[in-house]
C-alpha cells in the first residue's frame, strides 16, 4: 500500500484489472484464431500426404504440396510455345494457329459483355430507387427490391450460367442473361447506395411545386447521380469482360469454350495463347475504362 | 412580362448557341444514338435473341423456378452431412487463401507504396507487377493448380491466395501512402531508424485499414469461392454444378439458398470483427 492516497490505490487496481482482461481477450482471441487456422488448413488439405513414383521406380509417400510443385512446374514449362528467333514468323503463325476463330470470339467476349453490362444499367437503374431507403415509396418494396438484389448478386454469375444454360440453350444468350442478372444485383446496390448518398433538397423543391413521385426522381435525384453510376458501370463493364471470357467454360458462350478444349485435348501452347489474348484484353479494356472514368471525374469532381 | 419577353429577345440575339443545341451536337447525338441502337441490335440478333427462343427458354425457366417450393430437405446424415461439408469447405478455402494472400502481400505492399520506396522506376514496376496478378483470372488459376495438386479444396486455396496476392498489394499500399507523415517526423526527431519509422509510425495507422481490407475481401471469397468448386476446386460449386447437371433441381435451389445464408452469416460475423477490431 503506497502512503500517498486511497484514490491512487484505487487506479493501481483498476489498471490491473483492465490489463488483465485486455490479455484475457488477446489470449481467447489468439487461441480461436489458431484453431480456425489449423481447422482450414485441415481441411484445404494442407496435411495431406500422397504417393509418388521416384524416377527409380519405388513409390513413396510424400508431402501433397512438396509433390505438386514439380509438377506445376512442368505444367507451366509445357505451355510455353517454342519460339526461334530466326524463324519468329512461322513459330508465332503456329502458335496462334486458330487465331481467326479465337478473334471471333473474342469479339463475342467483348459484345457479351457489353450487352450484360447494358441489361445491368437498365436492371438495376430501374430497381435502385425503390430499393433506396430515402426514395422507396413503401418499405415492403424497399425489402422486397433490396432482398431481390442481394439474392441475384450472391450467386455467381457462373451458377447463373449453368441455370441458363439448360433453360435457353448453350451459347452467348445464357451468358448474356447470367452476367447481366449478376450486374443488376451487384449494380443495384451501388445506384441505391448513391441514390441514399444525394442530396435530398432538389427533391423537396419539386414535390413543394406539385411534382409527381416520377419527376421528384427524374429532375430532383438522377441529375445528381449520373457522374457516379457511370463510373461504377464503366467498373463493372471490366469485371463483365473478365466475367464473359471465362463462362464459356459452362456453355454459355465466349473465349472460355475453347479454354475448355484446350485443356481436354491436351493442346497446352493453346491454352497460354488463350491466357494472352485474355490478359491484354483485360489490361487494354481496363486502361480504356480508367481513362474514361477519370476523365469524368475531372468534369464533375464527382465518381469514383 | 414585355420587358422580360424583351429581354429574352436581346440575349437569344447576343448568345443564340445558349438557346438551342447547335447543328454538330445534334449531329453528334443522332450518330451516337444510331451507332449505339445498331451495335445493340447487332448483338441481340448474333446472340439469337429471338422472341421464340425468348418465350421458350422463360417457360423453361419458370419451370426451373417452381422447383424452389417446397424447399428439398434432406433426409439422412450421410447427405447432410456431404452439404455441410462443402460449405465448410469453400469457408476454409476462403480463409487459407485470404490469409496467405495477406501475409505475401503485405511485405511486397511496402515496395509498392510511394512513401517507403521513393525509387520511381522500382515502384511502378512492382506496381504493374500488381496490375498483372489482377489480371488473372481466379478460375484459370484454379485450373492450372488442379493440375499440379489434384481436384480438391488446396488447388482452391491456391488460386484464390494467387489472385489476392495482387489485389492486396494494391490496397495496402494505397493504405500505406494514404498515411499521415507527422507520426514519422516525429520518431524521425527522437532518432528511429527506417524499420522503427515503419513499425511505430506508418504501421499503427495502415493496420486497421489493412484489416479491414482483408475482412472484406474474406467476404468476397465466400462468394466467389463457389464458383471454384464448379471446375472442381473444392467447396459447395462441386455439389452444386453436379445436382443441376443432374436435373435434380429442389436439391441444386436448397444448396443455393444454403449458400446464401452462409454467405450472410459470414457478412454479419465479418461486420462483428470490423466493429471489434476498428471501432466502427
Amino acid at each position: 500500500m503506497t502512503a500517498f492516497s486511497p484514490a491512487i490505490d484505487r487506479f493501481e487496481l483498476d489498471y490491473a484489472a483492465a490489463r488483465r482482461a485486455a490479455r484475457r481477450v488477446n489470449l481467447v482471441s489468439t487461441l480461436l484464431f489458431a484453431i480456425c487456422f489449423f481447422a482450414a488448413a485441415w481441411i484445404g488439405g494442407f496435411f495431406d500426404m500422397t504417393q509418388v513414383t521416384l524416377p527409380g521406380g519405388d513409390r513413396v509417400e510424400m508431402w501433397k504440396i512438396w509433390a505438386g510443385l514439380p509438377r506445376l512446374g512442368e505444367y507451366l514449362y509445357k505451355t510455353l510455345p517454342v519460339l526461334h528467333w530466326d524463324s519468329l514468323g512461322a513459330d508465332l503463325a503456329d502458335w496462334f494457329w486458330r487465331w481467326k476463330v479465337w478473334l471471333r470470339l473474342l469479339l463475342e467476349t467483348v459484345l457479351i459483355a457489353y450487352l450484360a453490362t447494358l441489361f445491368g444499367i437498365v436492371g438495376a437503374f430501374l430497381l435502385s430507387f425503390p430499393a433506396s431507403r430515402n426514395l422507396s415509396p413503401n418499405p415492403l418494396v424497399l425489402n422486397v427490391t433490396r432482398r431481390y438484389l442481394e439474392i441475384v448478386r450472391t450467386v455467381p454469375d457462373l451458377v447463373w450460367a449453368l441455370i441458363f444454360v439448360f433453360c435457353f440453350g448453350v451459347g452467348p444468350l445464357a451468358g448474356v442473361l447470367a452476367i447481366g442478372l449478376h450486374a443488376t444485383g451487384a449494380l443495384g446496390k451501388l445506384y441505391s447506395e448513391a441514390n441514399e448518398n444525394a442530396d435530398m433538397r432538389p427533391l423537396e423543391g419539386i414535390k413543394a411545386s406539385g411534382g409527381s413521385w416520377f419527376d421528384q426522381i427524374r429532375y430532383g435525384i438522377v441529375p445528381q447521380v449520373v457522374p457516379n453510376i457511370i463510373s461504377y458501370t464503366l467498373l463493372r463493364f471490366e469485371i463483365n469482360v473478365r466475367s464473359s471470357s471465362i463462362i464459356g467454360f459452362v456453355g454459355a458462350g465466349g473465349l472460355g469454350q475453347e479454354i475448355r478444349v484446350a485443356m481436354s485435348l491436351q493442346e497446352y501452347t493453346d491454352l497460354s495463347a488463350l491466357f494472352l489474348i485474355i490478359f491484354v484484353t483485360v489490361i487494354v479494356i481496363d486502361m480504356l475504362s480508367e481513362n474514361v472514368r477519370h476523365r469524368i471525374i475531372g468534369l464533375t469532381g464527382k465518381g469514383v | 412580362m414585355t420587358d422580360l419577353s424583351l429581354d429574352l429577345d436581346k440575349a437569344r440575339r447576343l448568345v443564340p448557341d445558349a438557346f438551342r443545341t447547335s447543328p454538330r451536337t445534334r449531329l453528334l447525338r443522332f450518330l451516337g444514338w444510331t451507332a449505339f441502337l445498331l451495335l445493340t441490335g447487332w448483338c441481340l440478333w448474333d446472340f439469337g435473341f429471338s422472341p421464340a427462343r425468348i418465350v421458350d427458354g422463360a417457360q423453361r425457366l419458370a419451370t426451373v423456378l417452381a422447383f424452389m417450393f417446397p424447399p428439398h430437405i434432406w433426409t439422412t446424415w450421410a447427405e447432410w452431412q456431404e452439404v455441410l461439408k462443402g460449405l465448410g469447405e469453400t469457408v476454409a478455402m476462403a480463409f487459407m487463401g485470404t490469409l496467405l494472400g495477406a501475409l505475401v502481400a503485405f511485405p511486397l505492399a511496402f515496395l509498392g507504396a510511394k512513401n517507403i520506396l521513393p525509387s520511381t522506376w522500382l515502384r511502378l514496376g512492382v506496381r504493374r507487377g500488381f496490375d498483372a496478378l489482377r489480371a488473372v483470372e481466379q478460375l484459370i488459376l484454379a485450373l492450372v493448380f488442379i493440375r499440379a495438386f489434384g481436384l480438391g479444396p488446396l488447388a482452391g486455396i491456391l488460386a484464390i491466395a494467387v489472385s489476392e496476392v495482387g489485389t492486396f498489394s494494391k490496397l495496402f499500399s494505397e493504405a500505406i501512402e494514404n498515411t499521415s507523415t507527422k507520426p514519422v517526423d516525429g520518431i524521425k526527431a527522437s532518432g528511429g531508424g527506417p524499420l522503427q519509422t515503419i513499425r511505430y509510425a506508418v504501421l499503427p495507422q495502415a493496420l486497421p485499414v489493412i484489416l479491414s481490407v482483408v475482412l472484406y475481401n474474406f467476404e468476397s471469397n465466400t462468394r466467389t469461392g463457389t464458383i471454384l468448386g464448379i471446375v472442381g476446386a473444392g467447396g459447395i460449386g462441386f455439389l452444386l454444378a453436379d445436382r443441376i447437371h443432374a436435373y435434380r433441381w429442389p436439391e441444386a435451389w436448397t444448396i443455393i439458398f444454403l449458400i446464401i445464408f452462409m454467405v450472410y452469416l459470414i457478412d454479419g460475423f465479418s461486420g462483428f470483427l470490423r466493429k471489434r477490431i476498428i471501432g466502427g
